[in-house]
């Protein structure tokens, strides 16, 4: 900024600013504070906001009595497993695309896109039938193989735009040096592309762990993630809402850490390189 | 750059991700094209036969889907009012000197990176809970009536609900837009003495254009398909059906996989069409 | 192993565009060729032919007597150093150099001292643990230089590699690039568009336009006898002094053409099938002219640019173009004087009216014979 803004105004915006996102925010925060109470306190009108009767019971509680633990490691393994596939298939192809493009790359990526914007009810029951059939139900290999594809398109792009941002006369030059094509991938272009590669698995392992259509119809109790966890609490018994808030923070604090990082390559991988 | 010899090795390096992807495409589609066409029920294998469009026709005509299309359409439709104006707004005040921006942007992304089933089962209990809920106590003490939300307007409490996810997202992108926008066309409106208003129209809005056509287009595919929020906390019900929601319900809860195929292509073919007509109404804003 | 390098009918197209029409060029081994030309000319893209880094849609390349068209560029046995460096970042300038080395599978104790080897003769020695965001361009340069060196290859490509560099360093540069061809002798192609860096590296110097090669040949072949009128506009700057004017008289001594002003001049020419009355352009360099009482050329001095070393004078004739004259720093003309400009017969040139250069009667002493394969088509 050339000139100093007023400082009335930039209170005033200040001030706005900070009331916003603090009431976006707040339904976090409630929820937050809500793990902290007794069952009795968290149901209780008028709501009490900080002067409460602060426990840690509602996280012994939850993991003793539903095995929170399990459910986590179920979604630690599906959102890991199933983007290490997907950068495993990624790699390559998005390397294709950018350094040796065809004549239809360009097509190529938009199909890959677009496979994304398949309604899922549309090929629910047949990968229902055949989980059931193949005994893939409620397996962790079976979800690993759908959040997989689901992301693949997701992974392909984001490695595609850092990978086209790397000098291509820098590729040119190992061949030069006398690198086989693999060895160029695995000795210049992947340390290169380290921070790209960090930042495509980071969203991708977000968009995976929140993932709620899949892992809520696939999976029941072996397989399943906090997401179906999560939503077992929709016909409890009794009182719940403290637990339910311990249970969800749990199950979102990793994730809320991790996307506060990945701002920047949310939208670059979302909105497929249209907006810079 | 590309070789002959680089171009061999390419073709083999993008070829398991496309055979993948296509088997992923075709075959449950194939698929579902199938049963759509089947008397198929899980309840009674083995008995299944051919029927041609008779699923189609009992899942069109039934006035169940009539309800369906129009409660998913309100849902697309306000969510896609609300992110994009409120993240529009959310953007062009982020886009000041603040002190603390960057606390200030965590909260207003977090949101986003809630997981669908969390997010509406606290607001359902927490906040909109009738009784007990925090907007209970909110109306209490301003003298009014709580609403009772999941009763008396359930497909507005999960149009909020999701509109409320999916916010950060759009004042996200509007918010990367806009400060893409020239400090010097800023400072040159100001010497010109163009007033704020006549600024965010004429200037601002038109270069924002592009970024606003993406969220909608992003947003919208995935708004069709609103699904966990739903189950959540409905479980379904007239009111708050949407089309997806239908499918899942006839294909997992009343086993019928000869409707719900047909109803999945239903879904299929909406979002196709929405989608083109989408990117034909806004296809001018965005790089082919 | 030689470095011998030989172009065959060499084409380039994309689909319906041809950057490179049919190339026929042959290099010696340890030759220092210089491809030189306009920007788009097709330089860069034929060096990167020879490399391998772009496939040739026609036409035959040879390498030390093999046919390379199918061979990838890690196994043609050449170095480049890119015109933006095109260091490994993540390495370190010890990594930097020694990959080529550790790619053919050399053992690490030979890449060792060879790796130090070249960092010393390149005064690199106090930097071989930094990476190369820690250098600067000159520096860089010389990692560049050096994993090129120690893989000692049958011939070095260089693509424009001093237009990152500011004037001194390029000069200095100039300098080490010349040594470095004279201690290791070994076949080197150098792309650029200065002509300056083309007449002081050259031994043979190709000059492209539009894919074409106008003219191949020595420095002051191309100096002396340029073939048509791009190469004689190309290289020497200031640029030729171009005059459009007719031709007077032919015969055995030369061509008598017309001046601005009225006199006449003969130069030492061929007349070939020129008839009097035919549009020639009359070519001469801002070096050639002397300034002088009795000179041929007359006008008004419009801009004085003073170097030092030299001076050089814009004149306004009183009819047809601006010309250059190159005169001493000590000159002591001024703006707005009248001037009269002497022409030697002996540095003129004449080009027909389809741009091509006459035939002298006498070569310069120091052009070289004239080879067969160095007139343009």
């Amino acid at each position: 900024m050339a000139r100093a803004v007023s400082p009335v105004r930039r209170t005033v915006t200040t001030v706005a600013a900070w009331f916003i996102g603090f009431i976006i925010f707040f339904p976090i925060l409630w929820m937050a504070l809500t793990s902290f109470k007794t069952e009795l306190e968290a149901f209780s009108t008028p709501p009490k906001f900080l002067f409460f009767d602060w426990t840690l019971e509602n996280f012994g509680i939850v993991q003793e009595r539903s095995n929170y633990l399990k459910f986590a490691g179920n979604s630690i393994i599906l959102s890991l497993g199933s983007t290490l596939v997907g950068l495993l298939f990624a790699v390559p192809a998005a390397w294709a695309m950018a350094f040796s493009p065809g004549r239809r790359t360009k097509d190529l990526l938009m199909w890959m896109l677009s496979t994304k914007m398949m309604p899922p009810v549309g090929a629910l029951i047949p990968i229902y039938l055949i989980f059931k059939d193949f005994g893939l139900l409620d397996s962790r290999g079976g979800l690993i193989t759908v959040l997989f594809l689901l992301n693949l398109p997701i992974i392909v792009w984001m490695l595609f735009t850092y990978f086209k941002e790397i000098p291509g006369e820098i590729l040119e030059a190992s061949r030069m040096d006398g690198a086989t094509l693999w060895r160029e991938i695995v000795y210049v272009l992947t340390p290169m592309a380290v921070p790209g590669i960090a930042s495509t698995l980071l969203l991708n392992v977000i968009l995976a762990w929140n993932e709620a259509f899949w892992t809520l119809n696939l999976t029941t109790t072996e397989a399943a993630p906090l997401t179906a966890f999560i939503a077992s609490y929709s016909s409890p018994e009794g009182l719940f809402w403290a637990k339910l808030s311990a249970a969800s923070t749990m199950a979102v604090a990793p994730i809320l850490v991790l996307g506060w990082f990945s701002q920047r390559q949310l939208v670059r991988g979302l909105t497929f390189g249209a907006v810079k | 750059m590309a070789t002959r010899h680089t171009r061999a090795l390419a073709y083999t390096a993008v070829t398991p991700s496309v055979v993948v992807l296509f088997i992923w495409m075709i075959v449950p589609l194939g698929l579902t094209l199938y049963f759509s066409v089947l008397n198929y029920n899980l309840l009674d294998p083995g008995n299944e036969s051919y029927i041609g469009f008779l699923n189609y026709e009992y899942f069109l005509t039934d006035p169940a889907f009539t309800a369906a299309l129009v409660n998913t359409l309100k849902l697309v439709g306000g969510v896609l009012v609300i992110t994009v104006v409120g993240g529009t707004l959310l953007a062009l005040l982020l886009d000041q000197p603040i002190f603390g921006q960057g606390i200030v942007r965590l909260m207003v992304i977090a949101p986003f990176f809630v997981m669908p089933t969390v997010s509406a089962l606290i607001w359902k209990n927490l906040l909109m809970h009738p009784v007990s809920g925090l907007f209970a106590w909110l109306a209490h003490s301003v003298g009014l009536e709580p609403i009772d939300w999941f009763t008396e307007a359930p497909l507005v409490a999960i149009c909020l609900i999701v509109a409320w996810q999916w916010l950060p997202f759009a004042a996200l992108i509007l918010l990367t837009a806009l400060q893409s926008l020239d400090q010097e066309q800023k400072e040159a409106a100001e010497m010109d003495g163009t007033p704020a208003i006549s600024f965010f129209f004429y200037i601002v809005l038109p270069h924002i254009a592009r970024a606003i056509t993406v969220v909608i287009l992003i947003e919208t595919i995935f708004l069709l398909n609103v699904f966990a929020e739903i189950r959540v906390t409905t479980g379904g019900g007239d009111a708050t059906t949407n089309i997806p929601f239908m499918v899942y319900a006839q294909a997992l809860l009343q086993f019928d996989v000869g409707g719900a195929s047909a109803g999945g292509i239903v879904a299929v073919i909406l979002a196709n069409i929405v989608a083109f007509f989408l990117v034909r109404m806004i296809g001018r804003n965005l790089e082919a | 192993m030689s470095g011998k390098i030989i172009l065959r009918g060499v084409n380039k197209s994309f689909g319906d565009v041809t950057i490179i029409p049919s190339v026929d060029l042959e290099i010696d081994d340890g030759e220092f060729v210089v491809f030189v030309g306009p920007s788009g000319c097709g330089k860069s893209t034929l060096l990167r032919l020879i490399a391998g880094l772009e496939d040739v849609t026609s036409g035959r390349i040879e390498i030390d007597g093999v046919d390379v068209s199918d061979v990838p560029p890690a196994k043609r046995g050449l170095s480049m150093v890119f015109q933006s460096y095109a260091l490994y970042p993540h390495m370190s300038v010890r990594g930097n150099i020694g990959f080529g080395l550790k790619m053919a599978g050399e053992n690490k104790d030979v890449i060792r001292q060879k790796v130090e080897k070249a960092a010393a003769t390149l005064n690199l020695a106090n930097y071989l643990d930094r990476k190369p965001r820690q250098l600067s361009g000159g520096q860089r340069q010389r990692v560049a230089i050096g994993r090129a060196i120690v893989r000692e290859p049958k011939a070095f490509l260089f693509d424009e590699p001093l237009s990152n560099l500011d004037a001194a360093l390029r000069v200095q540069m100039r300098l080490e690039i010349a040594q470095l061809h004279e201690s290791l002798a070994t076949t080197m192609i150098y792309v650029t568009h200065d002509q300056v860096e083309a007449m002081t590296l050259a031994d043979k110097i190709v000059v492209l336009n539009a894919g074409n090669i106008e003219q191949a040949g020595s420095p002051l072949d191309l100096y002396h006898h340029p073939v048509n009128l791009f190469v004689a506009g190309f290289i020497g700057s200031p640029k030729m002094n171009f005059l459009a004017t007719d031709v007077r008289a032919t015969g055995p001594d030369g061509v008598t053409v017309a001046l601005p002003g009225g006199r006449d001049i003969r130069v030492p020419v061929a007349a070939g099938v020129l008839q009097p009355g035919a549009k020639v352009t009359l070519g001469v360099r801002p070096e050639h002219l002397k300034t002088s009482r009795q000179g041929e050329l007359t006008g008004t001095v419009i801009v004085a640019e003073r170097l030092g070393g030299e001076t050089y004078l814009y004149i306004r004739p009183a009819e047809g173009p601006l010309f250059v004259v190159q005169a001493d720093g000590n000159d002591s003309t001024r703006v707005h004087d009248r001037i009269a400009v002497g022409v030697d017969p002996e540095t003129c040139h004449l080009f027909d009216a389809d741009g091509r250069s006459l035939a002298r009667l006498r070569r310069h002493p120091l052009a070289g014979a004239l080879q067969a394969s160095q007139q343009a088509s």
